[in-house]
This record gives structure tokens, sequence and C-alpha cells, in this order.
């Protein structure tokens, strides 16, 4: 009724707001809210456990209600509301509760790390509440305009956690690169929202869908840049070749859980949106966009693996597979089925609680001063710390695609929807960078628990050195194998395009003696959060079902 | 008779535990249990603090044995002259992708299972790996699921699991435990058989979706992917997907770089998995998926895949004969068993496939001995290399009576298991592919040539140089300790005893090896009737008489009168295996 008379009053139309489409949102948006309020009316500063403990039970009551929207959209079905810019279908539910879980274990594998470093205060926790809001958002939004605003709240708290570790200057530089890359990619993302409002008549993605499934275009021109320009945007968001340049400074640079947080939270939201706008509003035009992801997912894949293989600094080795890991997921999205969406979400849900689980482990073992981070200070981790190393390994395994992991699981899904849709080359391009792939990780885990002296620089390596890079491949690679010189190559010229702002590690390659790493430093709150995404890694690959029921009923409402 | 025996103590356990009963009512899941037993032990050993060596050691072993004793269950359960599964059990696992825990054993399977359940147990007690036998054991142990389940699966996907989980613990077997330069070597044989399975996963895949076209249903059942139409390129293209991951796992040449370097760097019980049980998940998989899957494209590609075995016999033999270290030439030497089983498995005859599935066991079982042998000598030493050893016979000749009579199997003299394997292979081959047959002759003889050498270079000539001796700080060279007897004792009486009665082994390989080659005759020569793809779908079908093939009466007589000369019941066995007779028995 007031609504109906201010809209007499005036002729803005305001829509009606169902709340509990959009409860989880608010759930964790308001959880920010309430944790800059808790630290600005408390006296002194609270430890950083408080909200770290706080944090996971906004990430909890986020759960708790996105699970009691999968049990509407199960019982119910999918609705839009809130004038049809919010979809609340399997798919959005399923982000909403994929991101929840990414905000109950974030808090966890970061608590150690900020008391460690006496970086107290909510604001990394605040931060990563608004993000998950945004991921959120993102999953739900039904209009190119919110998915827009989604995109800026899921990205402004990452460029601000980047710079977080403000003693640091390569914290500082990872910042500003990333909020200038971002802002760029947001332009570019914004101006393909232009034109394809331009060429549809629409922002709203259901409209756009049923505009393009009557009409057809005389000159598609504008709407073919529109789409090239969002697929531009959102490659830059989810780290896609060759819009990935970024990444590897960036996850350098950042303070360690913050770039969990980031690899996580990022491809989250970035897929989510990509996949529903591209499946669900340009379906008609998969015939266009598809050939262009062919060639994303190949150079994707590839120059992930590839260039990681010289990488010396974990922290690097683990952004370049994390683009690799972009590459596999977008292999659901080429599929352009249901299958394929449904791959790329168990993907997603696998990938995301690896990548936590993996940078909490780097976060304990780069020790005082977050710098840590050469291969070899892992050297000999298997005999110190037999559980940390134990646990890194796993997950390391199962990031590579080992039987009875959800990594498995996830590679499988989305080959299989590659081969459904018979791209057969690009299934077996993207199983043999897999096995490319292992062999970094197997570097890892063979330093952790096979190798106890440092081996020797290859000769060979002096041309890599020449090319530009002198800090990330001064020690070069260990086992002189089968794919080494194939990969320097390679790996050197692409590393090459991308000058580095950052060189925090040209001086640490030297394992640091400050503190030994064992299991005992560990705080509790990093074992809870280790067990639980390796628990969830194995139990998961053990007994896949109900994970992939639950990806299966990821169905957009088209 | 060991195998009654067993049976006897078979019959006690089921009797103590109430296993016994009418046969249809709610049988005992002993497959899964085959499986689940050294998993758990693994779990529970986790759990069991580091220091408590003994503990560990102990745990491992019973589930070790356990096992063993299972499978000697399943023996015992298993029907003669029936061709189809048996003890299938099928439970949902991931049914939303289509795939199901499905478990069946078969006359190919079988003695492949009991294989694994005979080596592990060998490679835990064997094992001289002194430090961290926590790590040691769970890893072992994890790897005998992976091969257990790997030949027990009925459903591609989940072999394909099970087939990766396996690299997994060999590969920090071999980097936690191996020998210098172990490092390369892991991270190879690791990416090696990783890429190899990347073809197979992307082959597994392209197969299940064309069934899925075809039948609107979603599997990775085996028997219902067989009935797969498949037009002639998809089928010579999955085919040679599949056969790219088993040529790299098995090994077969020319894919077998990784393995001399594996095989030498890996630790005793490593080696024991890797090169006697694990390999034969490569022989296995072409036997079970290829021949099965793809029987037109066997035929169409048989010649290629027969020459490629024959190469590596040739090229396996040759290059065994130049090698100076004993692991390597037992590398080079299985390289050429491997290419006698790849040439059992193509010619397409009953008689070969028996010879390629009781090879594949044989050799998993002189293998198993003579690495456990090399690594006693490389404790004693220090050493494999054949140049810093020599005149070991006088030091220790129980030793040297050990290892002369399984490198006597490994040669194939008649009277030790590898004869009979050997035997049927060439004469099944000759049968259908002379000429491959007759060069392949020629590895038995390099056979001789490298293992006699090797033999002769250890344990005869002049007393090793004194700058060994120095270095292992003594002169003296121990002979074969009780423990290191008891560890070779099963191995060599099932040599001996696989050489001179396979009877019994035979008569249960026999049906589902015709079974599978009536299979790809029906594809081969459509013009003659013979039973369709669709009876293997039934689990328990008795074998089908068969068309008498062409070939099969001079088979008959071929291996009566050859094989009489060293046995007269092996050649009864080897032809006749079909009937479940005593004759044979002496």
């Amino acid at each position: 009724m007031m609504a109906r008379t201010l809209l007499a009053a005036s002729t803005l139309s305001l829509p009606h707001v169902n709340y509990t489409a959009i409860m989880p949102e608010l759930i964790v948006l308001g959880g920010s809210l309430l944790l800059l309020a808790v630290s600005a009316v408390t006296p002194r500063r609270l430890p950083t456990t408080v909200y770290a403990a706080m944090t996971s039970g906004i990430g909890i009551a986020a759960l708790v209600a996105s699970l009691v929207l999968y049990h509407d959209v199960r019982q119910g079905g999918a609705f839009v509301a809130i004038a049809h810019s919010i979809d609340v279908d399997g798919f959005s539910v399923l982000v909403m509760t994929l991101a929840s879980c990414v905000l109950i274990l974030t808090p966890m594998l970061a608590a150690g790390f900020f008391e460690r470093e006496r970086l107290g205060g909510c604001e990394y926790y605040a931060l990563a509440c608004i993000s998950v809001g945004g991921a959120m958002l993102m999953g739900a939004a039904n209009d190119l305009v919110l998915i827009f605003l989604a995109l800026e709240v899921l990205s402004i708290p990452l460029y601000v956690m980047a710079g977080l570790d403000y003693r640091r200057e390569g914290s500082g530089e990872a910042a500003l690169k990333y909020f200038l890359l971002g802002a760029f990619s947001s332009a570019i993302f914004v101006y393909g929202i232009a034109l394809v409002y331009g060429a549809t008549g629409s922002t709203n993605l259901g409209e756009i869908a049923a505009f393009l499934s009557h009409n057809v275009l005389v000159a598609n021109g504008v709407l073919y840049g529109g789409m090239a320009l969002l697929i531009v945007g959102f490659s830059f968001k989810i780290a896609a070749v060759p819009f990935h340049m970024w990444t590897p400074d960036v996850y350098q640079g950042s303070p360690t859980p913050a770039v969990g947080f980031m690899a996580s939270i990022a491809k989250v939201g970035g897929f989510a949106a990509f996949l529903r706008v591209f499946i669900s509003s340009f379906p008609t035009l998969s015939q266009t966009w598809k050939p262009v992801l062919w060639v994303i997912v190949i150079i994707t894949v590839l120059v992930g693996a590839i260039a990681a293989l010289v990488q010396r600094n974990v922290k690097r080795m683990l952004a370049y597979s994390s683009i690799n890991h972009a590459g596999f997921i977008l292999l659901g999205l080429q599929a352009a089925t249901a299958r394929g969406a449904a791959g790329s979400l168990y993907y997603l849900f696998a990938y995301s609680l690896l990548v936590l689980g993996s940078f909490g482990v780097v976060a304990v073992v780069g020790g005082r001063g977050d710098s840590g981070h050469s291969i070899e200070r892992y050297r000999g981790l298997g005999r110190r710390s037999p559980l940390l190393a134990g646990a890194f390994a796993l997950l390391l395994l199962a990031q590579a695609g080992a039987p009875f992991t959800t990594g498995f699981f996830a590679k499988l899904y989305v080959v299989e929807a590659a081969v459904a849709a018979h791209s057969y080359a690009l299934a077996i391009v993207a199983m043999v960078s897999a096995a490319i792939a292992a062999f970094f990780y197997l570097r890892v885990v063979f330093v952790m628990f096979g190798d106890v002296q440092p081996v020797p620089a290859p000769a060979g390596d002096a041309a890599l050195v020449a090319a530009g890079e002198p800090a990330l491949v001064a020690t070069a690679v260990p086992h002189a194998g089968l794919l080494e010189p194939a990969a320097g190559a390679s790996g050197g010229l692409l590393l090459a395009e991308a000058p580095v702002l950052v060189e925090q590690d040209a001086a640490t390659v030297e394992p640091s003696t400050d503190e030994e790493v064992r299991d005992g430093i560990v705080s509790a709150w990093t074992w809870a959060g280790l067990i639980l995404t390796v628990g969830a890694t194995v139990v998961f690959g053990i007994w896949p079902q109900p994970l992939v029921d639950f990806a299966q009923h990821a169905h957009l409402l088209f | 008779m060991p195998l009654h025996a067993l049976a006897a103590l078979v019959l006690a356990v089921r009797t103590q535990t109430g296993l016994a009963g009418p046969a249809n009512t709610a049988p005992f899941p002993f497959l899964n249990t085959l499986i689940l037993v050294p998993a758990a032990a693994a779990l529970v050993i986790l759990f069991v603090p580091k220091k408590q060596t003994a503990l560990i050691r102990t745990i491992g072993l019973v589930a070790a044995m356990g096992v063993l004793g299972i499978a000697a269950a399943v023996l015992d359960q298993f029907k003669t002259s029936t061709a189809g599964y048996q003890l299938v059990e099928t439970h949902p696992f991931a049914s939303g992708l289509g795939i199901s825990w499905n478990v069946g054993v078969d006359g190919v399977s079988l003695f492949l299972v009991l294989m694994v359940a005979v080596l592990f147990p060998i490679a835990l007690a064997g094992a001289t790996e002194k430090e961290n036998t926590k790590a040691f054991t769970v890893w072992v142990l994890i790897a005998e699921v992976g091969c257990m389940g790997s030949f027990l699966s009925l459903d591609l996907l989940l072999f394909f699991l099970f087939f990766e989980l396996t690299l997994i613990p060999v590969y920090f077997l071999m980097v936690g435990w191996g020998r210098e330069r172990r490092g390369p070597a892991a991270t190879k044989f690791f990416l090696y058989t990783f890429a190899g399975s990347a073809f197979l996963l992307v082959g597994i895949l392209s197969l299940v979706f064309i069934h899925a076209s075809q039948s609107g249903v979603t599997t990775f059942d085996v028997i219902q992917l067989a009935h797969t139409h498949l037009s002639g390129t998809a089928d010579v293209v999955l085919f040679l997907a599949f056969t790219a991951a088993f040529a790299v796992k098995a090994p077969m040449f020319p894919f077998h770089t990784w393995s001399p370097d594996a095989y030498a760097t890996s630790p005793a019980g490593g080696v024991v998995v890797l090169a006697a049980v694990m390999a034969k998940l490569g022989t296995y998989g072409i036997v079970r998926f290829d021949l099965s899957l793809f029987p037109h494209a066997v035929v169409v590609l048989a010649p290629l895949l027969l020459s490629l075995g024959v190469a590596g016999i040739i090229y396996g033999g040759i290059v065994a004969a130049a090698q100076r270290d004993l692991g390597r030439l037992v590398a080079y030497s299985s390289l050429a068993h491997m290419g006698f089983i790849i040439l059992g498995a193509f010619a397409l005859t009953g008689e070969a496939l028996s010879g390629a599935v009781l090879q594949m066991v044989n050799h998993g079982l002189y293998t198993a001995a003579l690495f456990l042998l090399i690594a006693m000598i490389y404790r004693r030493r220090g050493t494999t290399d054949v140049r810093n050893l020599g005149g070991l016979q006088r030091k220790a000749p129980m030793m040297a009576a050990v290892f002369t009579l399984v490198m006597l199997a490994s040669i194939g003299v008649p009277g030790l298991n590898g004869f009979i394997g050997e035997f049927l292979i060439l004469a099944g081959t000759f049968l259908t592919h002379r000429w491959w047959a007759i060069v392949a002759l020629v590895g038995v003889v390099l056979a001789a040539v490298y293992l006699l050498w090797g033999y002769q270079q250890v344990f005869h000539g002049p007393s090793a140089d004194a700058a060994a001796d120095e270095r292992s700080g003594t002169r003296l060279f121990r002979d074969l300790t009780l423990a290191e007897g008891l560890v070779m004792a099963p191995l060599v009486v099932l040599i001996v005893f696989l050489g001179v009665y396979p009877q019994p082994v035979l008569a249960r390989i026999t049906p589902t090896v015709d079974h599978i080659i009536n299979q790809v005759e029906a594809v081969a020569h459509p013009h003659i009737p013979a039973l369709g793809r669709a009876s293997l779908s039934a689990h328990t079908t008795p074998a089908p008489t068969r068309q008498p093939h062409h070939f099969t009466l001079h088979a008959v007589l071929a291996s009566q009168t050859i094989v009489g000369i060293g046995d007269p019941g092996a050649g009864t066995a080897a032809v006749q295996g079909r009937i479940p007779t005593k004759v044979a028995s002496r």
C-alpha cells in the first residue's frame, strides 16, 4: 500500500522486494557491517581470532540460509524476484552455498597468519564478507547492470586485501597492479554491456535471450562486439589467458591468506556470471562464441601448466596452476550444455576448497614476514612437519587430479562434458595439460618428502636468466627430466611478456632460518581449516555421490 | 597338494566364521573385502604411533595375509568351466555420472587377483626398508588396494580410478625409499603413465557417449559397453587411445623408456609392486578391454601389435645382454617378456591367449623373486653392478641355488612355470601368425644368453674385486637368512608347482579365454556362425560349445607332443583345460 502511494506520488516505480530471495547476501553484507560496528565500539582492539570466529559464524548463517533457499527451490521451483533482476534457481543457490563455504573456511586459514604477522583488526574479515556478498550476487543476478555492480562489490575488497600487508612493499605493488588492471577490465565489461544493450534493447538476461530467439539481426557487429568485450571482461576476472598477466604478480605480492581467498572467490563469482550470461542469454549464438572459448581454453590450460613448470616461487607456481584450473572450468562453459554448467560448478567447488587449503599451508610455511615462498623452503618439510606436508601433498595431488579426491571427479566431470559435446581435441589437450601440471605438483611433493640436498642449477638456464627473469629462475628447475628444455623456452617467452614489479624473493632463495616450520607452530584454527578442506577433498572423492547430485541440480532458469 | 591344503584351510575358515551355507543366500562380499581390507588396514596404521614399528609391520602383514585368505576363498568359490563374471557385486557409487561400484572376477582376472594376494605379503615381508616403516606399510597397502581394484572392476571408470590410484603409492615408495637418482626416475615414471592415462580417460568417455547416444543410457559398465556399435574409424581410434595407456603401463616397446630407470632405482618392496604387479595392469587392460570392446580394431591392428610385441622381445633381449646393472637387466628382460604376452594377446587363438594370461602370473612370480634377490645382493654389497660382483656362489650357495631356479624359470626351461606360458603363446601364435612366432623364438634364445651371462658374472668367476669388498667393510657375503628364505620359499614353490602342474590354473582360464576369442572371431569372420557379443552379459553362462576352430586340432597334436617332453600332465592340461578332469593329476 505504502509503495502504491509512493508510486502515485512520484513517477519512480519501486519493485516489490522479496527478502528471502536475497537472504544469504543480506546476511553476509550485514555481517560485514556488524564486524565493523563491533570493532568500532570495542574500546580495545579485539584479538584477530574473535573476528575470525564471528566471520565463520556469519558464513555458517549464510550457509544455512542458502540451504533453506535450496530446499525452497527443490520444492517450489525456480523463480525470479525483485523486478526480474534476481534469479533464484538451482544454479544461484549452489553458488551461494559455495560462497558461504568459502566464507566459513577463509577466516580459519587466515587467523593464524594475521596473528603471526600482528596485522590485527577486522578489515580482512569485513572485506571478505563484502566480497562473498558480491560473488553471491553475481551468481543470482539476472541483469547485466546488476552483474556489473556485483562484480565491483566482489572486486574492490580484493584490491584492498592485496594491499593489506602495508609494511611489505610487494603487497602495495600487487594491490596497485590488481586495481589498475581490474578497473581497466571493468571498463571493458561496462562497454560490453552498453553494446549488448544497444543491439538487443535490454540488459535483462531473460529479455536478451527472448529478443535473440525471436529476431534475426541483419547486422550483428554491435552484438558481437558486446559479446567479445564481455568475454574479455570475464576472462580478466577468472584469469584466462591472454588476460592472465596480473595473476602471478598479484598472487606473489599479496598476503598469502588473501591470495587463497581471492583465488577462490573471484573465480566463483566470475564463473558464475560468465556461465549464466553465456548459457542463458546467448545460447542462440553459441556457434559464434564457442570457437572463441575453444581457443581460450586451449591456451589457458597449456600456458597455465607450462609456465608453472619454471617457477621457483610456490605462490607463483600456484598462480599458474590456478590459470590451468581456470581453463578446465571454462571447458564446462565451452560445452554450452547443462552438463557442462554442472561440471564447471562442481569443479569450482572442488577447486575452491583445494586452493584455500593450499594457500593455507603456504601461509604457514611462508614464515614471519610472509616471504619464505621459495621451493627451497619446502625441502625436507615431510620430515620436520609430516602432518602439514602430508596435507599439502594431498591437496596438490588432488589438484593434479589424483583418483579418489574431488580433484579427479572435477576433471572427469568437465572433460566428460567436453567429450559429450564432441570436443575431443579440447578434452585431450586438457588432459595432457593435466599431465604436464602433475609434474610441478610432484616436484613440490618430491622436495618435501624425497629430496634432502639442493640440486645444482642446470647450465641451460643461463639463457633464461638472460631473458630477463633473474629473480624467478635463479636456481632453476631441479631434476632435469624430460620436459625441461621445451618448458623452459616457452615459459621464458611467456614470462618475458609480463614485466615483474614484485621482486621480493630474490634474496630469500635459501630456507629462512628464523624459525623452523614444525607441526607445533600451526595454530588450531589453521588445523581446523585444513582438516575441513582435506577432509572434504577425500570424503567427497571416495563418496562422490552427494556432491555430484548437488551439482546436477544446478539447473539454470532458462 | 598345496591347493588342497589351501582349500582345506578355506573350508576351516568358512565353518569357523559361519560363512558356509547355501550358495544362493546372500553370499559373503568376497571381492569387496579384497579391496577394503588393505584400505582399512592402511587407515588403522595411520593412527598407530610411528615408533611402534613392530605393531605396524604386524598389522600390515596380517591384513595382507587376510587378503590372501580371502583370495583363496574366491578361488574356492570360483566355478570352473564358466566364461562369465562371477561373484559380481554392484553398489551405487556416483550414479549421477553413470559410475557404479561393480566388481567381479572371471578366468582372466582370477589368477591375477591371486598373484596380487600372494605378492603383497611377500613385498611387505621382504621389504628391507628400515626407516619410516609406518609410511612404507601404508603405501604398500594402498598399492594393494589399487591393484586389487583394477583387476576386479567391471566398471570402466572404477577401473580407471584404481588404475590411476596405483601411481601414487608407487611414486611415494620410489621417492621415499629408492636408490640414487630416484627423483628423475620417479617423475618420469609418473608422467609417462599419467600422460598415457589422459588418452585412456578421453577414450573411455568417448566410448561411453557413443554408447549413450545409441542406447540412451550413460553407463561405464564393461558388459553393456561391449554392445556398442562402433564405426570402423571410431573403433580404431578408441582402440589406440586405450592401448596407449596400457602400452605405457605394461610397458610395451617402444613406450618402455621409463621402466629401466624406475625398476633399477626402486626399493625392494616398491619394485615388486611395480614390476611384478603393476606391469600386469597394462597387459590385463589389453586382454580385458581391448579384446572385448574393440574386436574389429583388434583384428585390423593385430599385425601391428604383434610386430611391436616381437620387436620388444628382440630389442629387450639384445639390450638386456648389454646391461651391467642387474636391475636394468631384469627390466629389459621384463620388456621382452611383456612382448611375449602382447604376442599371445593379439595372436587371437585360444592357446596363445591362455598362455598370455598364464604368463602374466608367471612373470609376476619370477620377476618378484628376481628383484627380491637383487635387493638382497644390493643390501649386502651396496651395488647391483655386475662388474663389482662375482664369485658369490662359493660365499652364498643357497642364494645361488634359488637364483638359478628363478632364472631358469625366467628363461623358460621346461618343468618351471615360465615354460608353459611361453610355449602356449608361441604354439598359439604359430597357428595364425607363423613368421612372428619364428622371430619370437629367437627371443627365447636371447633370454638364455643374457640371463646366463648375468648369472655367470655375479655368481661365478673371480671373486668380487677388492674395492667392492672394502666398501662393504667385510669380505663376507652372507647366504640367505632364514627370514629371507621364508620370503623366497612361497615364490619358489609356486614357480615349481605351476611348472609341473598348471592344469587347475588353465582349467579356469580357458573357458573365459575361449569366449573372448569367440567374440573376436565373430567379428573377424562373420560368415562363421558364432555366438554374438551379447552372450557375455550373462554372468554365469556356461562356456558356449565352440565351433571347432580349424587350427585347434593341430594345436592339440603340437602341444601334446612337445609339452609331453617336459611333463605329460601339462600337455593335456594345456589344451583340455576346459574339461575339469582329474586325469592329469599324478
